[in-house]
């Protein structure tokens, strides 16, 4: 490489520089241009054909293996119940807590069922929200074969049959249900919350944490505007987007937490949030803290958590063993008082009375304390006061979310 | 520099590994990626292409807010970022003798440890009471509701402190090449430390800085984690805007045409900016 | 000027060390200074920004708490690191972490390596585009790269896992690489390579005993900014990782239920690692000099 004469290179890079890069950015552009039209022809459908129960259980065999995607806490540490079931059936479980929130669990799954490939478990717990509408829309669960369960007719309340989301149990089978209320620190609250008006009080400006989901933030905005969430409607969702966009603009909101409210909630960041009853419970239970979890006075969500089949799950039929096994009483009593929230079994409340019976001491008071509680055995009056989520038409969906994601994404 | 190894198949036989790799992975997915912002559709029915410029229009109009916060919240965290480095970068490559290595090393060193974990630590430390501002108020110094965490302070601090080693190792490999010996002539030339600096040191290492404020500004103003962790009510960013796009909504196209308004937005930005005072001047001032 | 370039070569330790050059001339040499070293100072000052979470990560892992959140102070103990692989998932994720993170590194640290050498080096067709992509490459947000990733892995079929996670990471990490290396090439004194070539040695020798040596520290850095880059990654791998979890996705998804000291543990020992392996460059440095 000999050297460059020195004024030579300056000059003939600034006569010729500008014009190749711009030549190969139009190259570029040119390739690109022909690539997406050839890749132009669209995203088909993620749709999957519908398969009729007999269809999908005709020649199905226990494996003895299933692979189980549940959320963080929702099982205690020793996997009590699973041993129980292994015990019960020979059926090894491999229990994986892969489940952090609906949408990013759909975001991984979605993709691939919709090339009908397997997604790493064969049972898995999703809420009835937006994503598990989307599940059923796509064809991505598998039909029940309700004469594999039972337990699940026999033990499991009313209220959990045959639900608006998922009209005859057809593809769900509840796990745990739960409540969305207030909870508060009373170390910085110095008076009693009762009310959706005290998320909206400017005397906590700065102070009140709410949730990012759109259907969790949706239904108080809807309770705090008087309407009701199952019968409401464009012009509701409106009023309540207004009532929301309000307290943010206020300075009220101090965030908008997905799951992680809890650590701000003890340490003082926020004073007040929308939460979930069992992790309040379970904050107070293994922490010693003094957390309050209520139901405002104008209402609260309450939310499902259902154990559903994928379509290509490799072992259904362990699948729906387990499924029938947890509406055991005595085996949803044990689950129950490790996870505190509300179960879909009302049996179980006399069964964890009776273990109150035989413990001793802190375990007792806990124990009855938890069968007593309102907020894992809601009395048919309190029931009323609970609310679904939004039942959303196929279309309605995009509409409503970005409407609240515009709230909580400012 | 071209010489006769120009005409050589040289050059192409190292770059050759690149280019699959990116042709493959990146430039494929990608333009799949512009054929998709301009569909129309669902999920549930599948998306079809229909050049639905309209997506582009809902992009700017929807999100121009948090877009224009993005740029501006990279652009805060990439001076803060050379503010701090090039001090830093400076010194260890001229002062810091047989520790260099060392340096970069503890510079690296909290990589190891998981940015989600850092940004969490982060929340831990700056709570409203807690070790830094519990004392703070304790003392009178700060009033009882002041507080770090959910404001834009908090995370263009985050997005500064996670990348700043992105803007010191650039610096650091480029100045720590500049001939000593050069300084020291420029100094018995100009007499004075300050001119010595601007006139020889400081455009030596402009490509350094610019390698920094391309590893730092771009990933700074898409990033995501920051806002969600650290930020309050009004720090989104166009990270998390696009995540929820995706993951929540399922807007493929959407989310497809934010992310082109913000790539372009961003090339934009490099390009003005790599002509305004990038390589090319450092390239004569080479040639001379 | 010798012992400057003594000084000046320190060895890499391991596989986190970094190295410097014999040609690296005086970047060592000290004058005396009569006035306090502010820019040790400063240094210094902006080392402790950067540690200071990982301090309250290390002190947090001797807490010794009952429940599950990590969060305020309730004594000491050692217990924790008695049961630091008590979560075998956690294991495997820190497992997983590392090996995406030193194979990243070599993959992408040579590619990238020759990239940049090809673009500050050589005029070549195709160079304003291959910038052009490699800019565009830095500049995607790391969430279109994971999903446009994806829907090409599932069009052709392709299970995600461990490999398509390694392709990814290989993917956003070249550009980097290639830039760092480039920006050194740049600056390069073509005078050291003609000389060498005037002294009789044929165009490998040149680049292996000129050349090479003089973008080691580059390549180095180059390298472990893949390797920290990828170790540190998080957006993009929840997208194609498939089953595969690494640190960064498990300790995400423990967010909600409070992280377990283990976490903390595991990061106070990689982190002790680090430290032990700056405390052997030292100590190496001291003997060669």
């Amino acid at each position: 490489m000999p050297p460059t004469p020195p004024t030579g290179a300056p000059l003939r890079r600034g006569l010729t520089r500008a014009r190749p890069a711009r030549r190969d950015v139009l190259r570029l552009a040119g390739a690109a241009a022909g690539l997406a039209l050839a890749a132009g022809c669209g995203i088909r459908g993620q749709k999957r054909p519908e398969v009729s129960a007999a269809e999908f259980w005709d020649g199905r065999r226990r494996t003895g293996r299933l692979r189980f995607a549940n959320w963080p806490l929702y099982m205690d540490e020793d996997r009590t119940q699973l041993a129980q079931f292994t015990d019960a059936t020979g059926v090894r479980v491999a229990y994986d807590e892969a489940i952090q929130d609906n949408p990013s669990w759909f975001g991984r799954i979605q993709p691939i069922l919709a090339n009908g490939g397997d997604i790493g478990c064969d049972l898995m717990v999703v809420t009835n929200g937006l994503e598990l509408g989307k599940l059923l829309a796509l064809n991505y669960l598998a039909p029940l074969d309700h004469a594999r369960l039972p337990n699940f007719a026999e033990h499991g309340a009313d209220l959990y049959k045959d639900t608006a989301y998922d009209p005859g149990n057809t593809y769900c089978v509840p796990y745990t249900s739960g409540l969305t209320g207030i909870a508060y620190n009373p170390e910085y609250v110095d008076r009693e919350i009762t009310s959706l008006d005290d998320l909206w009080d400017p005397a906590f400006k700065g102070r009140v944490g709410m949730m990012r989901d759109p259907q969790e933030i949706a239904n108080f905005g809807l309770l705090r505007t008087g309407a009701e969430p199952e019968k409401s409607g464009e012009r509701e969702w409106q009023a309540a987007a207004r009532a929301l966009r309000g307290q943010r603009e206020a300075g009220i909101v101090r965030a908008y937490y997905e799951q992680d409210y809890i650590q701000p909630l003890t340490n003082g960041d926020v004073w007040l949030t929308m939460a979930w009853s069992g992790d309040i419970f379970q904050q107070n239970a293994t922490e010693g803290t003094d957390l309050r979890f209520v139901v405002p006075e104008e209402g609260a969500t309450i939310w499902t958590d259902n154990m559903i089949i994928p379509f290509t799950s490799r072992s259904p039929v362990d699948a729906v063993m387990l499924m029938d096994f947890l509406y055991d009483p005595e085996v949803a009593a044990g689950l129950t008082e490790y996870i505190n929230y509300v179960t879909p079994v009302p049996e179980a409340k006399d069964r964890i009375l009776a273990h109150a019976e035989d413990a001793e001491g802190d375990d007792r008071a806990f124990l009855t304390e938890l069968a007593e509680s309102p907020l894992v055995f809601p009395t048919e009056d309190e029931y009323a006061r609970l609310h679904g989520y939004v039942p959303l038409e196929p279309g309605e969906d995009e509409g409503f979310t970005s409407l609240f994601l515009g709230i909580t994404q400012a | 520099m071209p010489g006769p190894s120009g005409t050589s198949r040289a050059p192409y036989l190292l770059v050759l590994p690149g280019w699959i790799w990116l042709a493959i992975f990146f430039v494929l997915p990608i333009c799949g990626m512009l054929s998709v912002s301009l569909m129309t559709g669902n999920v549930i029915d599948g998306f079809g292409f229909t050049g639905a410029v309209g997506n582009y229009a809902e992009a700017l109009g929807g999100y121009w807010e948090q877009i224009l916060r993005s740029l501006l919240y990279g652009l805060c965290a990439t001076v803060l970022c050379i503010a701090v480095g090039y001090p830093m970068a400076y010194w260890i490559a001229f002062r810091g003798g047989a520790h260099k290595a060392t340096y970069l090393l503890l510079l690296l060193l909290p990589f190891f440890v998981a940015q989600v974990l850092r940004a969490i630590s982060w929340k831990f430390i700056l709570a409203d009471n807690g070790v830094v501002l519990g004392p703070l108020k304790a003392l009178g110094i700060l009033g009882p509701d002041a507080h770090v965490l959910s404001t834009a302070t908090a995370v263009v601090c985050g997005l500064a402190y996670n990348f700043l080693p992105f803007m010191v190792l650039p610096i650091y490999a480029v100045l720590e090449r500049v001939d000593h010996s050069v300084v020291e002539a420029a100094r018995d030339l100009f007499a004075s430390r300050t001119q010595a600096f601007l006139r020889v040191v400081l455009p030596l290492s402009l490509p350094g800085v610019f390698a920094g404020v391309l590893m730092v500004f771009v990933p700074t103003s898409s990033d995501y984690v920051n806002a969600a962790v650290l930020g309050g009510t009004h720090n989104t960013m166009i990270g998390n805007v696009i995540r929820t796009q995706y993951l929540v909504n399922n807007a493929y196209p959407t989310a497809a045409a934010i992310t082109f308004v913000l790539m372009a937005a961003l090339l934009l930005g490099i390009f003005g900016y790599a002509r305004a005072l990038g390589t090319e001047q450092v390239m004569e001032v080479q040639a001379r | 000027m010798t012992a400057a370039r003594a000084a000046g070569s320190v060895g890499s330790a391991g596989s986190a060390g970094s190295a410097e050059t014999a040609g690296a001339a005086g970047g060592g040499a000290r004058a005396p200074r009569r006035r306090p070293d502010l820019g040790k100072w400063f240094t210094w000052a902006a080392l402790a920004w950067l540690f200071a979470p990982i301090a309250g990560m290390v002190v947090f892992s001797f807490n010794d708490i009952q429940g599950r959140q990590n969060v305020t102070w309730q004594g000491f103990t050692l217990k924790w690191y008695g049961q630091a692989f008590a979560y075998a998932d956690l294991n495997q994720a820190l497992l997983n972490t590392l090996a995406l993170g030193v194979l990243t590194m070599l993959i992408a640290g040579t590619i990238g390596s020759l990239l940049g050498l090809a673009l500050g080096r050589h005029r070549f067709r195709g160079r304003g585009t291959t910038n052009l992509v490699m800019f565009a490459a830095i500049a995607a947000p790391e969430v279109v790269l994971g999903a446009a990733l994806l829907s090409l892995f599932l069009t052709v079929n392709v299970t995600t896992g461990f490999t398509t996670t390694l392709i990814a990471h290989v993917m956003f990490t070249l550009s980097f690489v290639a830039i760092t290396v480039r920006a050194r090439v740049l600056t390069l004194d073509p005078a050291l390579e003609e000389a060498a070539r005037d002294l009789g040695a044929g165009p490998w020798e040149t680049f292996r005993l000129v050349t090479f040596p003089l973008l080691l520290p580059a390549i180095m850095a180059g390298g472990l900014l893949a390797l920290a880059l990828s170790v540190d990654d998080f957006i993009i791998t929840t997208f194609v990782s498939g089953d595969t979890t690494t640190f960064p996705l498990w300790i995400w998804g423990a967010t909600r239920v409070g992280i377990p000291p283990q976490v903390n543990v595991m990061g106070a020992l990689i982190f002790g690692l680090g430290v032990l392996l700056a405390a052997c460059n030292v100590l190496l440095a001291r003997r060669r000099r």
